[in-house]
């Protein structure tokens, strides 16, 4: 039964090449006797092996073939065989020129192995002339062993070689090109126990289909062939899919949880003016954040152009509050600073120029993004110049604190953190500010994943046009990213390594 | 951020109370600051940028100790008046128009109180002083003055002196010149005719601020009991908020606190004044925004746990506090006495209808379509360098600069992407083939009509590196997105150096070009040590959406 089951499951190249074996473990002569490629016989081989039904022996030997010279030598003759021939008792060396046919390379090859073998002597008169030895005269008779090995069956195997053959190749493997000794693989196989028994049990031979072909299926053929089992639990090579990018797929989790929260998506450029990313928000203009190293400004154009409409109004704020009861910054105020062209430091230049084209009749509104931001740093496994953040506000005259850690709570349960803390913080743009952690279940820590806060009425104010409570925050995104992958160094994230980006894991929220 | 290491003994002794570790590290963070350490001897701590009176280990505990509930309320620091003149100068106008002056006696220094001075001097300079530009402090043994003291300018040729930490005199010129405070801080003074310089009424030079004090009469020690303190700079309030910081570390320190005379012309002012200010409370406001429902006598003592007073429905604020503009401060401070931790959650139920961007949406639906055709996507960076952008890839893209990278890898900003895709293909020469790769990304040039005079585009690159990829293979990709999105375009040939002749072209919608599309150059090809073909595209996605878009 079991051998059914097996015979069922060979290929037609398996049914032919096992039962050969009966007769002969050589794989030359297993593929002569099926009639198969070689390729054909070495994947049969390699299956019956996979299924335990052959052991392939793989040797390696030093198989002597003849090469160019030793083919032509086998048709025309040796060539110091042909020497000695023309050598009548005594002869001069340029009759036998003349007369053998052999080039002058060949005749001085010729004098020294016939000289070496003792079958001619050299004298010199007038010229050079050769006399036969009675040695000389009994190789001819007896033949040269040279010439009995190139007239061998080739290949042949140096191993098996004996005595004067032996001495032969030696001799023949030193001259130019007449043999050549090639270390080549040998392959055996025998069947196994259980491949004994099948080869003894016999393999009808019953026509199996392997491929399911339009022909077969449209002709039927199907119905009267057994069709061959596979190996079901075989290996397959690898195949890559198109893919995301495993941020990207990050990206998209996010964005869907905010839109299933109700917030509408914010978008806006990367380079932005002074005014927007750090003016608008009340930072004042010798604050440390505007220092050069943290921030990456513009060469050319140096400067931007600023919104005519507001410029009065955040001026106002930074001076004296603007009409909020805030004392302000108290200072003066520069119009050229603000105008500085940078890469956006944070997303919150998206929430200042939404909340500025915003109606008292669009509220209550929620807003986010998920987009890129810079910072002056040098590439390290720590640190990036360019990251992601996670942009939110809510602008809701009803909006509260409470409020705040309920949105934020939300968000970060859905990114796997169910427990979020927020302790005070400070940002100048923000009052009350908090800091945001969550609670790392495999550190056992709390880790820092951003800021959060409501917005200054001086802030608000000049670009609302009125004041409103806005609930705000930033987060890092990169963070919770190297976690989820197991990425140690976060230069990692866009180093863009295509087996990683072929292989990795696909992000599963 | 400023980080502060504060001596542990000093501050439990200050705060009147040990709390159990973990105890300690919970209300560190729940007041407001970063905790970076805690052990036996020491605690290191993060303060934020609005609270500089907290950078010194008294400022600290005090703060501290109140949050705790120990040492609550505003805390009374006597000012006893003196008659000690500072004479201001009209010249100094010009250069450092301000300075706020106190003297504190009966002090009891040894070296750790001497480096406790030194570090609120220094912490209180980097942070509040904004690195001496907007205050300076000095700090001298009362003992050698001789008042009046005068604040002047002068031909820095004229003040000679012996300044702190060196062997000679030196005139102020030579210090900016030589001194490592001069080189450190010169540039505050440079292109100034006259130096500001405080003299005593032996005319001994005291400090040119806000460089460097006088070895003679400028440096303290353990014998040191009674000190001259002058905050200098440009906004008269904020130099008087330094000075209540400091002053009322050291009252905290036993000090007795003496105020001082100063003459501005003939307008005269005394400081230090260490009176609270007085802002009205909101209440209903504070309520609204913390979702809370206090009462006025929690209020009240929610106030008195961050060190205020409260009367008369006014909170009194401790003069050394910097950082209190608007009602919304206030709140801020009766959230952190309440807790952050004791706030509830709430989401309201509020119906706002979720909107993702149409632009976002496009791009989303173009990378899906490139996956279906086995494409992986990258992800890439806006900043890059020239080499890449232009030399490697035989062009010569007009490229905005950045003024500070502090990399010269990345000091550019790019003005297309398919640079960024070569990289990664040579990056990833060791991985199989085929390798089908796209990146969709920002690029930039300039533009006059846009508000940063530069104009922003998102373009989709796409590149299919194989040995036997060519323009067909790539025209397949462009066509069928073309198709998917039911648009039609025409292809024109043209010239690009990064492709080959004749195998490279312009590929327009409604007349409006948005893509080229060809085989690379082997040239550029092996500019990037690749060695099969790449046959690739860059599309114009924010042009193409705007004709879809208007359809």
């Amino acid at each position: 039964m079991e051998i059914d089951k097996i015979i069922a499951t060979l290929h037609s190249y398996e049914r032919k090449v096992l039962p050969t074996l009966k007769e002969t473990n050589k794989f030359e002569e297993i593929a002569a006797k099926t009639g198969l490629q070689k390729v054909e016989v070495m994947r049969a081989l390699q299956w019956l092996q996979n299924k335990k039904l052959v052991r392939i022996n793989k040797q390696l030997k030093e198989q002597i073939v003849l090469d160019e010279n030793g083919i032509k030598y086998l048709k025309k003759g040796l060539p110091e065989k042909k020497f000695l021939e023309q050598i009548k008792g005594k002869s001069a060396l340029d009759d036998i020129e003349r007369n053998s046919g052999l080039s002058k390379q060949e005749l001085s090859i010729s004098l020294g192995i016939l000289k070496s073998k003792g079958a001619i002597d050299i004298t010199k008169e007038n010229g050079i002339v050769v006399r036969i030895t009675d040695l000389g005269k009994e190789l001819l008779k007896k033949g040269f062993p040279e010439e009995a090995f190139i007239k061998k069956s080739f290949p042949l195997d140096s191993s098996d070689l004996k005595d004067l053959d032996k001495l032969a190749f030696e001799n023949l493997r030193r001259r130019n090109q007449i043999i050549k000794a090639n270390i080549s693989k040998i392959i055996d196989a025998s069947p196994t126990e259980i491949g004994q028994k099948i080869i003894e049990y016999g393999i009808q031979d019953e026509r199996v289909i392997d491929r399911l072909t339009p022909e077969i299926i449209k002709s039927g053929l199907w119905k009267s062939t057994k069709l061959r089992s596979y190996d079901v639990k075989i290996n397959v090579p690898n195949i890559y899919g198109g893919r995301l990018h495993f941020v990207t797929q990050a990206i998209q989790y996010i964005k869907r949880i905010w839109l299933d929260m109700g917030f509408r998506e914010m978008q806006g450029n990367l380079v932005q003016t002074s005014f927007w990313d750090l003016d608008a928000l009340f930072v004042p203009q010798d604050h440390p954040a505007r220092d050069m190293q943290d921030t990456f400004y513009i060469k050319d154009p140096k400067y931007g152009k600023l919104p005519k409409e507001l410029i009065r109004k955040v001026k106002a704020a930074h001076e004296n509050g603007f009409a909020t009861g805030s004392k302000g910054w108290q200072y003066k105020w520069s119009e050229e600073m603000a105008k500085e062209n940078l890469l956006r430091t944070h997303n919150t230049i998206l929430s200042a120029q939404t909340i500025a084209n915003l109606k008292k009749s669009d509220l209550p509104a929620k807003f986010f993004s998920v987009g890129k931001v810079f910072r002056n740093e040098t590439l390290s496994w720590k640190s990036l110049f360019e990251f992601i953040q996670v942009e939110g506000i809510v602008v809701d005259p009803n909006a509260n604190f409470k409020h705040l850690k309920g949105y934020l709570k939300e968000f970060f349960a859905k990114m796997g953190f169910p427990d979020v803390r927020i302790r005070p913080g400070h940002f100048p743009y923000t009052e009350p500010s908090a800091e945001v952690d969550v609670w790392h279940p495999i550190k056992k820590q709390w880790v820092e994943l951003g800021g959060s806060g409501i917005f200054r009425p001086e802030m608000v104010k000049p670009l609302l046009g009125f004041e409103c409570p806005v609930l705000a925050w930033g987060l890092g995104m990169e963070r919770t990213i190297i976690d989820y992958y197991n990425i140690m160094d976060i230069r990692d994230i866009y180093n863009n390594d295509l087996k990683r980006l072929r292989e990795i894991k696909v992000w599963m929220k | 951020m400023p980080t502060i290491t504060l001596n542990r003994k000093v501050f439990d002794s200050l705060v009147g109370k040990k709390l159990p570790l973990e105890k300690l590290k919970d209300r560190i963070s729940m007041l407001g600051t970063d905790l970076e350490e805690v052990n036996d001897k020491e605690i290191i701590v993060e303060v934020f940028p609005n609270r500089p009176d907290m950078l010194s280990v008294q400022g600290f505990a005090r703060a501290f100790s109140s949050f705790i509930g120990e040492k609550t309320g505003l805390k009374h620091c006597k000012v006893e008046p003196s008659k000690e003149k500072m004479i201001v100068d009209k010249s100094v106008a010009e250069v450092r128009p301000y300075t706020a002056c106190a003297i504190v006696k009966n002090l009891h220094f040894d070296d750790e109180k001497i480096k406790e001075v030194i570090d609120i001097q220094e912490k209180l300079h980097i942070t509040y002083g904004r690195n001496r530009k907007k205050v300076a402090i000095g700090i001298y043994p009362f003992e050698k003055i001789k008042t009046p003291i005068k604040f002047i300018a002068q031909d820095p040729k004229d003040i000679v002196f012996q300044p702190l930490e060196s062997h000679k005199k030196m005139n102020a010129s030579e210090i900016l010149e030589k001194h490592p405070a001069g080189k450190a801080y010169g540039h505050l003074l440079h292109g100034k005719k006259k130096f500001p310089v405080f003299r005593d009424s032996n005319d001994e030079v005291l400090s040119v601020p806000p460089i460097i004090n006088s070895h003679k009469t400028g440096k303290i020690n353990e014998k040191t009991k009674e000190i001259f303190v002058e905050c200098s700079g440009f906004d008269f309030n904020v130099l008087q908020k330094c000075l209540n910081i400091i002053v009322t570390a050291l009252y905290e320190m036993n000090g007795i606190v003496y105020s001082m005379e100063l003459h501005y012309g003939n307008k005269k002012y005394i400081t230090p004044d260490l009176r609270p200010e007085e802002m009205k409370v909101d209440i209903s406001y504070i309520n609204k925004l913390l979702g809370l429902e206090l009462k006025e006598n929690e209020i009240k003592k929610l106030f008195e746990q961050m060190g205020y007073g409260y009367k008369n429905k006014k909170a009194l604020i401790p003069s050394y506090r910097a950082d209190i503009l608007h009602q919304s401060d206030l709140a801020e401070d009766i959230a952190i006495s309440y807790g952050y931790e004791n706030f509830h959650s709430i989401i309201p139920h509020v119906a706002t209808i979720a909107e993702e961007n149409k632009f976002e949406v496009f791009k989303r639906k173009i990378s899906e379509l490139l996956v279906g055709l086995r494409f992986i996507e990258a992800s890439t960076y806006h900043l890059t360098n020239k080499e890449i952008q232009c030399k490697k890839m035989n062009a010569d893209a007009p490229l905005i600069e950045l003024a500070n990278s502090i990399s010269s890898d990345y000091n550019v900003l790019r003005s297309w992407v398919m640079p960024s895709l070569m990289e990664i293909l040579s990056g990833n020469k060791h991985h199989e083939y085929p390798q089908r790769i796209f990146a969709i990304g920002t690029i930039f040039k300039k533009n006059d009509n846009t508000e940063t005079n530069i104009e922003e585009n998102d373009r989709l690159a796409a590149a299919i590196a194989s040995e036997n990829t060519d323009y067909t293979e790539i025209k397949q990709i462009l066509d069928y997105l073309f198709r998917s999105l039911n648009l039609k375009y025409e292809i024109t040939e043209t010239e690009h150096n990064s492709f080959i002749e004749g195998r490279v072209a312009r590929v327009a919608v409604n007349g409006k070009k948005v893509a080229y599309i060809g085989e690379l150059n082997p040239n550029v090809v092996t500019n990037w040590s690749l060695e099969v073909p790449v046959a690739a595209f860059e599309l114009n996605l924010t042009e193409l959406f705007d004709l879809i878009d208007r359809k």
